[in-house]
């Protein structure tokens, strides 16, 4: 029943799946945790005007699912004149996207620091940009990382979308060789081996990352 | 920006609408059906049972490292070849859900289930309650409190997933508005921007209520 030849013969497609996977999910992570410091920082400097926008946004890109962020901006925003590739359009969503559950992780760990360790901080002679530099950021960061690393297998996930808008991934040669051959035993199982193949060392490397990082505990 | 005047067409609001029902039906299905699953699921996971615990892992592990695409592909593609079961693209829709969201639901429960001090059942014991009544009127209300918002947190996230179903061919929402589109495609170039900016709208006017209860309700029981 399980055609091994098969799987030999297109196990390269999934590799060039897995690669545009990795491709567009690590420049649209990237993105998302610039896009996510930046709002975090401002919702916690409390400047004015900005603030309201990003809860703006926070609240427009949590509550939308991320194929109907890619369809408009690579269908809808066209017709404004812009218009990016597929591959932009897939990076620009999965930043839109992650930036706000970014914002939102970082925000929880920055607020996760009590105030009284920066007060602590200065009283015992620390200047104040050495008591968020050595102090506060240490903390954060700690409290943090669980968050971001699961919003970062999160996106991965997500980015399975972007088969939708023509974008070669392990998703799209999937429902291709489904398609063109009917194999879908085989075609099913390069499919799961492949997101374990992705997902797995992250979700392991994430674990590794959490703990180096737990200063309460080592 | 000409092109507005697309939503005015008769017909294209109602349907549009129409689409969105069948969304918020799958949504609701699933999330109606989940919440069985993840008692039952969450309860097992509590067990001792080594194997019952082991089975447990594993399908938590599995369905939490799919994405939902590709466990959709699974249900829709897989499940007609493995057991000769021709799901439709909705029945598969559902099912994926009511397993995605009975494993995530269960996990919350048996988070809730297992944050609750062993000394308030041994307390309820001692004061005379039985075992069942202690369950319903100590360990679950005390539960609930920490698994609703979570749980409603979910429910936002299966209605933004179905937006999946459409990449099955499901005539829902999305479906609509691209038939519409093609269907005026040559008197309302513009039509696109349109269509999708109010499927882009009506996914967050479903979803933004949902989220503002959730978070509503962790900020009134987060110091109790």
């Amino acid at each position: 029943m399980f055609d091994w030849s098969f799987v030999q013969r297109y196990a390269p497609f999934f590799v060039n799946g897995a690669l545009m996977t990795l491709f567009i999910c690590a420049i649209g992570i990237a993105l998302s945790l610039v896009v996510g410091l930046i709002c975090a920082g401002i919702e916690l400097a409390r400047i004015p005007v900005a603030r309201q926008l990003v809860r703006v946004y926070i609240e427009i890109s949590r509550n939308t699912p991320l194929l109907v962020q890619l369809y408009f901006l690579f269908f809808g925003l066209p017709k404004l004149g812009v218009v990016w590739s597929a591959e932009t359009c897939a990076i620009v969503g999965l930043g839109f996207l992650g930036g706000s559950y970014m914002a939102e992780a970082m925000r929880a760990g920055l607020e996760a620091v009590p105030e009284v360790q920066r007060e602590t901080a200065y009283v015992l002679g620390l200047s104040p940009w050495q008591s968020i530099v050595r102090v506060v950021l240490p903390q954060a960061v700690s409290s943090a990382i669980p968050g971001v690393v699961a919003n970062v297998i999160f996106l991965i996930k997500e980015s399975s979308v972007v088969s939708a808008i023509a974008l070669a991934d392990v998703m799209y040669m999937a429902k291709d060789l489904i398609g063109m051959y009917y194999n879908t035993y085989e075609s099913l199982f390069m499919l799961v081996i492949s997101y374990l193949v992705i997902l797995l060392p992250i979700s392991l490397f994430g674990l590794w990352l959490e703990r180096r990082f737990d200063y309460e505990r080592r | 920006m000409s092109g507005a005047d697309i939503l005015l067409q008769p017909g294209v609001l109602p349907r549009l609408l129409q689409g969105l029902w069948v969304t918020v039906w799958i949504a609701a299905v699933s999330v109606g059906a989940c919440i069985p699953v993840g008692l039952l699921v969450g309860w097992l996971m509590t067990l001792r049972n080594p194997v019952v615990r082991f089975l447990m892992r594993i399908y938590l592990d599995f369905i939490r490292i799919m994405p939902q695409l590709a466990l959709l592909f699974l249900a829709y593609y897989g499940f007609a070849r493995w057991f000769d079961w021709n799901l439709d693209a909705t029945g598969a829709c559902v099912l994926v859900f009511i397993l995605w969201g009975g494993a995530e639901l269960g996990d919350l429960v048996r988070g809730a289930l297992q944050s609750i001090p062993e000394i308030q059942s041994e307390s309820a014991y001692v004061l005379g309650l039985s075992d069942w009544q202690s369950f319903v009127h100590v360990i679950l209300p005390q539960a609930l409190r920490r698994l609703l918002p979570a749980s409603v947190n979910l429910a936002t996230r299966i209605v933004k997933t179905t937006s999946l179903a459409v990449l099955l061919g499901v005539v829902e929402v999305i479906k609509v508005g691209q038939q519409i589109i093609d269907a005026n495609r040559f008197q309302y170039p513009n039509g696109t921007l349109w269509i999708y900016g109010v499927i882009f709208f009506m996914y967050f006017i479903v979803c933004w209520p949902l989220s503002i209860v959730a978070r509503r309700l962790e900020k009134r029981w987060a110091n109790d």
